[in-house]
C-alpha cells in the first residue's frame, strides 16, 4: 500500500501524523522503522493522535506510520491458558527466547505459538447450519481444559467443508462455512477480537450462585456471586496484593486471569513461580493449567498498561463463551486509571477531579459492566466475575478511583491500614465493606447450607457491630466498667476477630476453609456466646468463664481441627457444655 | 554532513525551544556550544515538525536567543561503563568529577534501561542479614529487592543507611563480589561528605561508585543521575555478576526536581503539582532492582526519602510505597526518646520476606516471631492510648504487661547501637525473651509447637 502517512510529533507515548486521512478512530498502526504497536485516540481534519504501546525514544519526524485497518484485536485460540502476556498480548516466554531478560522494542511474535500441533476432534459434518458462537471443534488445551472452538460472533452459514480429526496449527483451516450472502469463510483454530468490544452473549442472567474463595470474611460476610463485580481498595501494605493471590489460587471458577496492571516485577516472578508449585485441590494439576497472566509491570509502557485491562477481560469473554466460570483479577486499576490520566494530560485534555479525565467513571462503568453471569451463544452457561483492587492516593478513599469503582462494583472489601499494620489478615475492615449479593445469594445458601448457616452469619455481623459501638466507650473509660453482659460480647467479638475473621494464608489447613467448616466455626462461637450468656445472667463473674480457657481455644480451633476432621467440632460443643454445667448447679 | 543551529527560539526555565531542525529523533541528545566556549548538553523532549523542545541538563543561565550553536549528536543519553568505574566518583549526569580521567568505555549503554522481562526475574529469596534486629527480623532485607526508608528531616536515616552497608557487606559467601552505588540527589556537601567518610571508615571506599548531585547542582541534572546510577548498577550486576546496593537519597529531592521540570514545560498538573506521570516516572527507577536467570549479580535498592512534614500520605512515599517492597519508616517521636535506629516496626514492611525466611534460610520460628512481635505491638498502642485517656493505674492487669512489654521491645529490641551487629539468632532469641513477659495466652498468632520450644516466661 502507497504510504505517505509520516511522523510529524512526538511527546512521551503519544505521537501526531499531519494530514492523514486513511486512519479511523481506535485503528491499530505500527510506528517507525521498528514497527511499534500503537492505536488512533484522536482525529482531526489537520492532525491524528496515536498514542504508542512501547517506548518512543529514537522515533523521528518523518519515520513512516501504517494503519493495519483494524481495531487493536486479540488472536483468540488454543495456547493462551498456561501463557504469560504482556498488555497487548504479546507472549512474554517467547519475547525472551528471542530477546534476552530485556525487554527490546517492537518484538514481533506471534501472540500464541503458530507451530505447536493441537489434536482437533471436529463436532459438525458438511451441511450443518451454524450460527456465531456455536462449537465446531474442540481439542484439549491443557490436561484440565477443553478449548472449544466457536464460530465467530457475527458468521452465521452452512458448512461447506470439514477436515478429519487430527493435529492442526492454529492458522491451518479445519472446516468452511458458506454464509447466506455465498461467500466462503476458513474456519481456523483462532479469530480476532478487538478488546474494547464486549463479546456477545445470549442473555445475561441473575447472580444467583456464590464463587467460593475459602477466606471467611469473604464467604460469609461479604460474599461474591459468580458473575458479579469486587473491588478491593486499600492503601500499600495492607495485603491488595495478597488478597487477589488467595483468591486465585482458590476460588472456584474454571479459569483464572491474572491481569499484573502496573505493579512490581518481582510479584509477578513471585506469581509465576507459586502457581506453577502449587496444586488445584480440585484437579490435582498445577494451577498454571488454568490460569493466565497478564503482565505489564509498572515500568513498561504506560500506554499498554491502559490497553491489558481489555486485553484481560477480552480473553475472559472468550473463556465464557466456551460455557466456563472464569475470574479476572486485576492488580490494581488504580495503575489503569492514572495510565488515562497520563495519556490524556499528554493529550491537554481538560481534567476534572483531581487530574483524572472527566470519563474517567464511563471507562470503569464499561468495564465493570462486561462482568456477568450468562447463557452463552454456544449453549450452557458461563460467567466472569471481576475482582479488581484499588489503590488510593494516601489511603484516602474519597479519591476519584475508589468512589467511582465504588458505584460499579457491587462487592466493597475495604482493606484497612490499622488491621494490617497488626497483622490481621486478610485485613478487609468488617464495618466499612460491604455485599450487595447477600440477596441474590440467600436462596443459594439455605438451599446449600441450610437457613442456620444465614442465621450464624447474621448473628455474627450482629456481634461485630455491637463490639464497635461498645468500643467507643472502651476507649474512653477502659474495659473494666463495663458490665458482664457487654464485656462478654466484647469476649465473643474478640474470638470472632482472631479465632475466625482472621486466617493464616501460609497455614496448610488455614489458606483455604470449606464452607462446612466456616459454619461450623461460627456455630462453636455461636454455641459458647450462648451459654456464657446464660451464665452471666445468673450474676456469675465473667473472669470465672475466661479462666476456663474456652475463648482460648476457640481462637486456636482454626489450627487445630483440620479441613478433613469436621466431626472434631461435636467434640468442642461437647467440651463447652461440660465444663461451663458446673455453673449451672 | 554536521549541522550547527544557530540560536533558539524560546527559553523557559530550564527548556529551550528550536525551530527548522531537521532529522532529529526523540530522546536525542543535543550539545550546546556557547558564545564564551563552554559545552552544555539537553535532551529532545518534545518534538512539533520542526521545533523542538530541548531541556539543558546545566541550566539555561547565559543563554539568550542568539548565542548559542546546537549540534546534534544522533544518539540518546548514555552512559561509558567499565569495570573501572568500581571507586570512582562522578557528578549527576555521571561524568568523573574525581581528577582521575575519563572512563574508557568497554561498552555505553542508554541510561533509560529497558524493561527487565518478567519471566526472566528470578523472585528474590535470599535474605541479607543486616545486624539490625528490627530489620532484620520484622522486615527482612532480600537480595534483589527495593526496600525504601521513609524518613524525615533531621532524622537518622543516614547512619541507618552506612550501618546496613557496613554490616551487611559480610554476610554470605559472595563478600567479594559485593559493591555500592552511591547516588546523592540534591543533597548537602555535608551528607555526601560524611557518606564518603563513612564508607572509608568501613573500608569499601574501593568498592563504591558515588555519583554526586548536590543541593545547588542543576535540577535538570537531579533527574538523570538516579538513572545514571542504575545503568552503572545494571552492567556491575548483570555484565560483571556482581551484588551491588544502590543507596540514593534523596528521592525528595529529585521529585520536586521533576516537578519543576514538568511545570516549566507546561504541563497539566496532578496532585500536589506533581506530574501526573510520577509513578510511572518513580516506578522506571525503582523496577530496576532484582535479579535474572542466568546471572549471578543482583540489584539491591535502598532509597532514601524524606517525607514532607513527616506525612507519609504525601504523593511521594505514597506512590514510592505503591512500588516497593515494602518500606522502613522512620519515627521522630522515637528518635525523640533517644532510640537508635528510630525504626516504627508497625507501618514498615519487607513483601519479600516471607519467602525469605524462615527453616533454610533463617530459621523456622522467624515468620511465626514477627507475627506476634507485630500483634502485641499493635496492642501496646492500643494500650497506651487508653493509658493517656484513663491513666495508666487505671489500665487491666493485662494491659499494664503490654505497656511493660512496649517499653522492653523500645529499650532492648529497637534500640540498638550505632555499631552493634546483631545476628539473626541473637535478634530472634531476643524477640522471644521479650515476648516471653506476656501471658501465654496473649500470644495468639503462633501454634503451640513453637510456643512450647520458645516461650519461656
Amino acid at each position: 500500500m502507497e504510504n505517505n502517512n509520516v511522523i510529524y510529533g512526538i511527546n512521551g507515548p503519544v505521537v501526531t501524523v499531519k494530514q492523514a486521512d486513511c486512519f479511523e478512530m481506535m485503528e491499530m498502526v505500527h510506528v517507525g522503522k521498528q514497527k511499534l504497536v500503537g492505536e488512533v485516540i484522536g482525529i482531526t481534519d489537520d492532525l491524528t493522535t496515536i498514542q504508542v504501546y512501547e517506548e518512543t525514544t529514537g522515533l523521528k519526524p518523518g519515520d513512516p506510520v501504517t494503519g493495519t485497518g483494524a481495531p487493536m484485536n486479540v488472536l483468540l485460540g488454543p495456547g493462551i491458558i498456561d501463557n504469560i502476556f504482556d498488555g497487548i498480548e504479546r507472549p512474554l516466554k517467547a519475547i525472551e527466547e528471542q530477546a534476552g531478560a530485556f525487554i527490546n522494542r517492537g518484538a514481533a511474535v506471534s501472540s500464541l505459538d503458530d507451530q505447536r500441533l493441537w489434536n482437533v476432534t471436529l463436532k459438525v459434518k458438511v451441511g450443518d447450519k451454524v450460527c456465531g458462537g456455536q462449537i465446531y471443534a474442540t481439542l484439549p488445551e491443557t490436561p484440565i481444559i477443553e478449548h472449544r472452538l466457536m464460530v465467530h460472533p457475527d458468521l452465521c452459514g452452512e458448512i461447506v467443508k470439514v477436515m478429519p480429526d487430527g493435529e492442526y496449527r492454529i492458522f491451518d483451516t479445519v472446516a468452511v462455512l458458506r454464509d447466506d450472502e455465498g461467500s466462503e469463510h476458513n474456519l481456523t483454530l483462532c479469530q480476532q477480537w478487538p478488546i474494547r468490544t464486549a463479546r456477545p452473549v445470549k442473555e445475561r442472567l441473575a447472580p444467583t450462585v456464590p464463587l467460593i474463595t475459602g477466606q471467611r470474611v469473604i464467604d460469609t460476610l461479604f460474599p461474591i456471586a459468580k458473575g458479579g463485580t469486587a473491588a478491593i481498595p486499600g492503601g500499600f501494605g495492607t495485603g491488595k496484593t495478597m488478597t487477589q493471590h488467595q483468591l486465585a489460587k482458590w476460588c472456584d471458577a474454571d479459569i483464572i486471569i491474572y491481569v499484573g496492571c502496573g505493579e512490581r516485577g518481582n510479584e509477578m516472578s513471585q506469581v509465576l513461580e507459586e502457581f506453577s508449585e502449587l496444586i488445584d485441590p480440585k484437579s490435582q494439576r498445577p494451577m498454571t493449567d488454568r490460569t493466565v497472566l497478564i503482565a505489564n509491570t509498572s515500568n513498561m509502557p504506560v500506554a499498554a498498561r491502559e490497553a491489558s485491562i481489555y486485553t484481560g477481560i477480552t480473553l475472559g469473554e472468550y473463556y465464557r463463551d466456551m460455557g466456563y466460570h472464569v475470574a479476572m483479577m486485576a492488580d490494581s486499576t488504580s495503575r489503569w486509571a492514572e495510565a488515562l490520566r497520563e495519556i490524556s494530560g499528554r493529550l491537554e485534555e481538560m481534567p476534572a477531579e483531581e487530574g483524572f479525565p472527566a470519563y474517567l467513571p464511563s471507562r470503569l462503568a464499561e468495564f465493570y459492566e462486561r462482568g456477568g453471569r450468562a447463557d452463552v451463544l454456544s449453549g450452557g452457561e458461563g460467567s466472569v466475575t471481576l475482582i479488581g483492587a484499588v489503590s488510593p492516593q494516601g489511603s484516602d478513599f474519597s479519591e476519584p478511583v475508589t468512589q467511582n469503582t465504588k458505584r460499579f462494583t457491587r462487592c466493597f472489601w475495604a482493606l484497612d491500614k490499622s488491621l494490617a499494620y497488626s497483622r490481621h489478615y486478610p485485613a478487609i475492615n468488617w464495618m466499612d465493606s460491604y455485599s450487595e449479593y447477600f440477596n441474590d445469594l440467600d436462596p443459594w445458601f439455605r438451599q446449600n447450607l441450610g437457613d442456620d448457616f444465614v442465621e450464624y452469619r447474621n448473628r455474627i455481623s450482629a456481634l461485630l457491630q455491637e463490639e464497635s459501638s461498645l468500643m467507643e466507650i472502651v476507649k474512653l473509660i477502659g474495659a473494666d466498667v463495663l458490665p458482664d453482659d457487654q464485656k462478654l460480647v466484647i469476649e465473643t467479638a474478640k474470638a470472632i476477630r482472631v479465632g475466625f475473621l482472621q486466617q493464616n494464608a501460609f497455614h496448610a489447613d488455614d489458606t483455604f476453609v470449606p464452607l462446612e467448616k466456616q459454619k461450623a466455626m461460627m456455630k462453636t462461637i455461636l454455641h459458647l456466646h450462648t451459654k456464657a450468656k446464660e451464665i452471666v445472667a445468673k450474676e456469675i463473674p465473667l473472669s470465672k468463664i475466661i479462666n476456663l480457657g474456652l475463648f482460648d481455644k476457640l481462637n486456636k480451633m482454626k489450627y487445630d481441627i483440620p479441613n478433613s476432621k469436621l466431626e472434631m467440632f461435636d467434640e468442642y460443643i461437647k467440651e463447652i457444655d461440660e465444663k461451663l454445667a458446673a455453673f449451672s448447679k | 554532513m554536521i549541522i550547527d543551529y544557530v540560536g533558539v527560539k524560546e527559553i523557559n526555565g530550564s527548556l529551550i525551544v528550536m525551530d527548522g531542525v531537521k532529522g532529529v529523533s526523540n530522546e536525542e541528545i543535543v550539545d550546546i556550544r556557547l558564545d564564551n566556549g563552554t559545552i552544555r548538553q539537553g535532551r529532545v523532549v518534545q518534538i512539533e515538525g520542526e521545533k523542538i523542545v530541548v531541556q539543558v541538563f546545566e541550566g539555561t543561565r547565559r543563554i539568550s536567543l542568539k548565542n548559542t550553536r546546537t549540534r546534534l549528536t544522533g544518539h540518546p543519553m548514555e552512559m561509558p561503563l567499565s569495570p573501572e568505574i568500581i571507586g570512582r566518583v562522578l557528578n549527576g549526569s555521571g561524568k568523573p568529577i574525581d581528577g582521575l580521567g575519563d572512563i574508557f568505555p568497554v561498552k555505553r549503554a542508554n541510561i533509560n534501561g529497558t524493561p527487565i522481562n518478567p519471566v526472566s526475574r528470578i523472585y528474590p529469596k535470599n535474605y541479607i542479614n543486616t545486624g539490625i534486629s528490627t530489620i532484620d527480623t520484622l522486615m527482612t532485607l532480600i537480595r534483589g529487592q527495593k526496600l525504601p526508608i521513609f524518613s524525615g528531616s533531621g532524622m537518622k536515616h543516614n547512619d541507618l543507611a552506612v550501618q546496613i552497608v557496613r554490616q551487611a557487606k559480610i554476610s554470605g559467601a559472595d563478600s567479594t563480589n559485593f559493591c555500592v552505588v552511591f547516588a546523592a540527589m540534591g543533597v548537602q556537601k555535608d551528607v555526601a561528605d560524611y557518606f564518603k567518610r563513612s564508607f572509608e571508615e568501613s573500608g569499601v571506599l574501593s568498592r563504591v561508585v558515588m555519583l554526586l548531585n548536590l543541593s545547588n547542582d542543576p535540577i535538570i541534572e537531579r533527574t538523570l543521575t538516579p538513572r545514571c546510577a542504575l545503568t552503572v548498577a545494571e552492567y556491575l550486576a548483570f555484565e560483571l555478576d556482581m551484588h551491588v546496593l544502590v543507596i540514593m537519597t534523596d528521592m525528595t529531592s529529585y521529585a520536586e526536581a521533576l516537578r519543576e521540570f514538568s511545570s516549566s514545560k507546561g504541563e497539566i498538573p496532578g496532585r500536589k503539582g506533581y506530574p501526573g506521570y510520577l509513578y510511572s516516572d518513580l516506578a522506571s527507577i525503582y523496577e530496576r532492582a532484582g535479579m535474572i536467570k542466568g546471572k549471578n549479580g543482583s540489584v539491591t535498592q535502598i532509597p532514601i526519602l524524606t517525607m514532607p512534614n513527616d506525612d507519609i500520605t504525601h504523593p511521594i512515599p505514597d506512590l514510592t510505597g505503591y512500588i516497593t517492597e515494602g518500606q522502613i519508616v522512620l519515627d521522630r517521636s522515637l528518635q525523640g526518646q533517644g532510640f537508635y535506629p528510630p525504626v516504627n516496626v508497625l507501618p514498615s514492611l519487607s513483601r519479600l520476606m516471607k519467602d525469605g525466611i524462615g527453616e533454610g534460610y533463617t530459621r523456622a520460628d522467624h515468620q511465626a516471631l514477627a507475627n506476634q512481635l507485630f500483634a502485641s505491638y499493635a496492642k501496646v498502642i492500643d494500650a497506651r492510648s487508653l493509658a493517656s485517656v484513663i491513666g495508666e493505674e487505671e489500665l487491666s492487669p493485662t494491659d499494664k504487661k503490654y505497656i511493660e512489654f512496649g517499653k522492653l521491645f523500645e529499650n532492648r529490641f529497637v534500640n540498638q547501637g550505632f555499631n552493634e551487629n546483631r545476628s539473626i539468632e541473637q535478634s530472634l532469641d531476643l524477640g522471644w525473651e521479650l515476648l516471653s513477659t506476656l501471658p501465654r495466652t496473649e500470644l495468639d498468632r503462633v501454634d503451640d509447637a513453637i510456643l512450647d520450644k520458645y516461650y519461656k516466661g
